[in-house]
Parts: structure tokens; C-alpha cells; sequence
């Protein structure tokens, strides 16, 4: 045999080999795309506005958004002072009362319910620093729902939200 | 075949592997240095494709198995769920309910290429008989697999198909009861298929594992029927029939696309887009196409216990085969007779297909009965009678022999 015609073999080898490596791929895009969330999970995960006029004073109220707990603390004078009064650089995660909350709705405090440590729901009123104390591992987090104390490394997260007026915040 | 195997590694790592679990030499002998006849026609590559499609139902079952839910309430919007909400759900519904009807479209077409040319004969005659198991397990899987859906269709052909049972005399009600799991076709009996039709198709794989076990103790037959007997009838599996079953695949993946991408719903009933009422039957049960010839051959018979009887001995007179067939000549090229009478059979099959999707009224019921009393004589007359009788043509000395007159020629 030529060496032309060895190297055409070669060719037809290499060529099927690439477009069968191509059809391979493309055949796996379904098969991994399919367990990502689908539409109806996606639509269920909309933004959702919540009514905060029957929240009273220093009143905790949990709703759910994407499936995650979310706590909307209605803090009162002393809530945000014991937030505001305290050395926030020697906090285990460093974060000022100012950044926790939106400008000019204070005593507004929207915090992902989830510990931050492994994903327990800290229960709130409970704990040595006025806010939430987690039965898990003992992680307890302040009014403004960051970590004073236990094995939870972050501050409770906060979700994307946003006050459409001053009685009603729309998460997500 | 076995023993002294030719694979020696090169790699360090692969020899010290190879001497703990040969699967490396295992793999080699039987499909890469596997000596298979030279003049194998497209006729052979559907094992390739029916081990390709029964991989593919397998992977696309298990992602659709991840978002069905098999609860009475919820099955039938969970399949529409996936169709509407599941990322590529749609391709993955449609690939699977196309993907057994081109499953079965290649079974029919292995099982005539063996009927053809002998292929069950001495000394394959287990391999023939494994065929016949993972064919009735196929059936069995897919019909549950269709009740899944729960539409109209899946409801009525579930409790159609279970009824069968109680023709059987004394315990046939008993029987019945106990498959339902309850009074009549109802949850119970969904969860149970839907955990059976995750089961069975790896039952399959286990006895294709087997067939091809069997298959490669006896050797491939080939279109000759003559066994081969010098290396020079052979040539390795690989790259030759690698090559020709990948091609072959390719073939057939674009007539499974041409349904998935093009016309999904053809092979389907409309009924079965409409959620089960167990109140009501609709005017016109059908099963899928792939059962069609066995309905024609059930209805045939007007008595209630002969029908279902001639129903299952239908396909069972399969695996009777290899000993009803007296022949010592394998293939139907060298059959002149064999040949007319096994085409014959074949119009009967596909005709019998055809007749099971039309009303069983009138000349179609006639036409019926004309095709089951020839399937049936095909198999008890026809073939013991021509083992006898039938006048052979000459066999060629070999394969490569046979090869070379056709290149000539």
C-alpha cells in the first residue's frame, strides 16, 4: 500500500473518530442538563412581595422563598441599638449594622434563615444576644443576624430583596 | 476460542492488572481479535444496533425515572411535566417511547435474519432459545412500560393484557387479583410495573450477556451457513465489524431520528394524550405496533382460553425452532423451497400486524385466520416436511471460497 493511501485511512480514522467524539459530547448535554431545575421549578422561584404592616414591633415572622426559610425581623429602638452599639471590626465576621440593613428602613432586619455552619434553621428569640440561637451546634447570632458566638464561620446571608414601598419588600 | 489469549499489555500498570482480572484479554478475544466470517452481510450488524438501542433505553429510563412519579393521581402530569418543564425533557420522552419501537423494528429484523439463514440450527440452538427469552422479556417490559403513561391506551391495554390470565381454568381469577394487587388495574398496580420495568431491562442485559456468550462458543453463522474452516474464512472482529455495526448504527440512528425529530407521535395512539378513566374504554384498543401480529392471532380464535393459548404458543413455537426445523442445510439461499415458504411467512407476520390494527369484523377476521393457520403450518408442517422433502442446491467448499465465485462473477 501507499503511503497516500495509508494517510487517507488515517484521515477516515481520525475524521470518524472526531465527529463520533463531537456526537458523544452533544449526546451527553441532555442527559447533565435535565437535572438542573426545570420551568416549573424555575417559575415557583419568582420573586415574591411580602405585606409587612401586620409585623408588630420587635416581632420575628418567617416566610420561604426558593424553598429557603427567610426571617423578616421588625426590630425595635432596643434591637438596633444593641446592633448598632458594638465593636463590629472584633466580630468573628466583621460586617457594621449599616450593611445589614437597607437605608432608611433600619428597623427592617431580612436574613436568610440558614445557619451558616451546616444549614440548620437557628431559632429565633433564643440566644444571649438578641437575635437567634442555633440548637444544632450552638452557634448564636445578634439582632442584626451576625455570628457572636459557636462554630458557624458567616453571618446569616442576606437574600436579594428590595422595599417596593414602606410596608411591602419584594424577595428575590 | 478460549484459553491462550494474544492480548499481552505493554503498559506496567496494565499487565499487573491483567494478571488480577483479565478483562483486558476478555474484552481482546471476543471483539477484537475475534474471528468472524469474512462474508457477514448488513443482515448481522442488528446485534450491534439491539445492543446500541437497549443502552439507550437503559440511560434515557433512568433520567426520565428521575421526574415520573408512578402514583395514579400523578403519573400522567408528570409525564407532561417532563414533556413542558424538564430541561430536554421532550427529546428524552420522545427518544425513549421511539427508542422501543425501533428496539423492536431491529428485533424483528435478527429474528428473520436467523430464521433465514439457519441461524438456530445445531449447534446454536441455545443461543436461539436466549433470543426467544430476551424477546418475551422485551415485551413484557415494554408493555409495562406503555402503562406507565397512564392514558387511556396504557389504562385499557393494562387491564385488557392482565385479563388474559383469568381465561386460565380454576385459578385464572386468582391469578389476576394477585397481579392487580387490588380489584381491578389500579395503583397497586402501576407502582408494581413501574418497579418491574426498571428491573427487567437489566434482567435483559444479563441474558444478552449470556446470548453472546453462546454466540461466541459456536462462532458466528454466516449467509453460506457453512462453518468456517481455515483462517482464511475470517478476518478480527476488529477493525472489520466494529466498523461495519458503527456504520450500520449510524444508518439506523438517522431513521430513529427522522421519527424523534419529525413525527414522534406517529407510532403512538392519540388516546393515550387523554388521562386514564377507568369508566371508560375507548371505541378502539390498540397495542403499540410491535404487538400487533399476536392481537391479530388472539382475536382469530373465537373461544376465550384457545385464543389466549394460541396467543402465547405463538411466539413460544419460536423456541421449538432448531428440532421442528429437519434441515441439515442452514441457509435459505440454498433452500429454494425453504425460501418461497419463509417469505410467505414473513407477508403472514407483517400481514397479521397490519389486520391487529383493524376492527376484527367482516374479511378482516377471515384474512386472520387464513394468516394464523399459515404461521402456525409454517412452523408444524412446512418446516419438518421440508427437511425431507426439499431438493437442496449444491453447498460451496468454503466461505472464502463462496466469496471469491461471487467477486468473479
Amino acid at each position: 500500500m501507499s503511503s497516500a493511501e495509508h494517510s487517507r485511512r488515517d484521515f477516515l480514522y481520525i475524521a470518524t473518530g472526531a465527529v463520533g467524539a463531537v456526537g458523544a459530547a452533544a449526546a451527553l448535554v441532555p442527559l447533565v442538563a435535565q437535572m438542573n431545575p426545570d420551568a416549573s421549578t424555575i417559575a415557583a422561584g419568582a420573586p415574591v412581595d411580602i405585606d409587612l404592616a401586620p409585623i408588630a414591633d420587635g416581632q420575628i415572622v418567617k416566610v420561604f422563598w426558593r424553598s429557603k426559610p427567610i426571617y423578616i425581623f421588625h426590630r425595635a429602638k432596643h434591637d438596633i441599638e444593641l446592633a448598632q452599639n458594638v465593636d463590629w471590626q472584633t466580630l468573628p465576621d466583621p460586617a457594621p449594622d449599616s450593611e445589614r440593613v437597607k437605608p432608611g428602613h433600619e428597623q427592617w432586619l431580612v436574613v436568610i434563615g440558614i445557619c451558616t455552619h451546616l444549614g440548620c434553621i437557628p431559632i429565633a428569640h433564643e440566644g444571649s444576644y438578641d437575635g437567634w440561637f442555633c440548637p444544632c451546634h450552638g452557634s448564636q447570632y445578634d439582632s442584626a443576624g451576625r455570628i457572636r458566638q459557636g462554630p458557624a464561620p458567616k453571618n446569616l446571608y442576606l437574600p436579594p430583596y428590595k422595599f417596593v414601598s414602606d410596608t411591602k419588600i419584594q424577595i428575590g | 476460542m478460549h484459553g491462550q489469549s494474544t492480548y499481552q499489555p505493554q503498559n506496567k500498570v496494565l499487565q499487573w492488572f491483567e494478571k488480577r482480572l483479565p478483562i483486558g484479554g476478555l474484552v481482546h478475544s471476543s471483539f477484537v481479535a475475534y474471528p468472524t466470517p469474512r462474508n457477514l452481510n448488513y443482515w448481522w450488524t442488528f446485534g450491534g444496533i439491539l445492543s446500541f438501542m437497549l443502552g439507550v433505553q437503559i440511560v434515557t429510563g433512568i433520567v426520565l425515572a428521575m421526574h415520573y412519579t408512578p402514583h395514579v393521581d400523578m403519573a400522567f402530569n408528570s409525564v407532561e411535566a417532563i414533556m413542558r418543564d424538564v430541561n430536554y425533557g421532550w427529546l428524552l420522552r420522545y427518544l425513549h417511547a421511539n427508542g422501543a419501537a425501533m428496539f423492536f423494528f431491529a428485533v424483528y429484523v435478527h429474528m428473520f435474519r436467523g430464521i433465514y439463514y439457519g441461524s438456530y440450527k445445531e449447534p446454536r440452538e441455545v443461543l436461539w432459545i436466549l433470543g426467544v427469552i430476551i424477546y418475551l422479556l422485551m415485551m413484557a417490559t415494554g408493555f409495562m412500560g406503555y402503562v406507565l403513561v397512564w392514558g387511556q391506551m396504557s389504562f385499557w391495554a393494562a387491564t385488557v393484557i392482565t385479563n388474559l390470565f383469568s381465561a386460565i381454568p380454576g385459578v385464572g381469577e386468582t391469578i389476576v387479583t394477585w397481579l392487580w394487587g387490588g380489584y381491578a388495574v389500579g395503583n397497586p398496580t402501576l407502582n408494581r410495573f413501574y418497579s418491574l420495568h426498571y428491573l427487567l431491562p437489566f434482567v435483559i442485559a444479563g441474558v444478552v450477556v449470556l446470548h453472546v456468550w453462546a454466540l461466541h462458543v459456536a462462532g458466528q453463522n454466516n449467509p453460506t451457513g457453512i462453518e468456517p474452516k481455515s483462517d482464511k474464512d475470517t478476518v478480527p472482529f476488529t477493525p472489520y465489524a466494529t466498523v461495519k455495526d458503527a456504520f450500520f448504527i449510524g444508518c439506523f440512528c438517522i431513521l430513529f431520528a427522522w421519527f424523534v425529530f419529525y413525527i414522534p407521535n406517529y407510532l403512538g395512539h392519540p388516546d393515550n394524550y387523554i388521562p386514564a378513566n377507568p369508566a371508560v374504554t375507548p371505541a378502539e384498543i390498540v397495542p403499540e405496533w410491535y404487538y400487533l401480529p399476536f392481537y391479530a392471532i388472539l382475536r382469530s380464535i373465537p373461544n376465550k382460553l384457545l385464543g389466549v393459548i394460541a396467543l402465547f404458543s405463538s411466539i413460544l413455537i419460536l423456541a421449538f425452532l432448531p428440532w421442528l426445523d429437519t434441515s441439515k442445510v442452514r441457509s435459505a439461499r440454498y433452500r429454494p423451497l425453504f425460501k418461497q415458504f419463509f417469505w410467505l411467512w414473513v407477508i403472514a407476520a407483517v400481514g397479521l400486524g397490519y389486520l391487529g390494527s383493524k376492527p376484527p369484523e367482516g374479511v378482516y377476521v377471515i384474512l386472520s385466520r387464513i394468516f394464523t393457520v399459515y404461521y402456525f403450518a409454517f412452523f408444524l408442517v412446512v418446516l419438518p416436511l421440508l427437511g425431507i422433502f426439499e431438493k437442496t442446491k449444491p453447498l460451496p467448499n468454503s466461505i472464502s471460497e463462496s466469496v471469491l465465485a461471487k467477486a468473479k462473477a
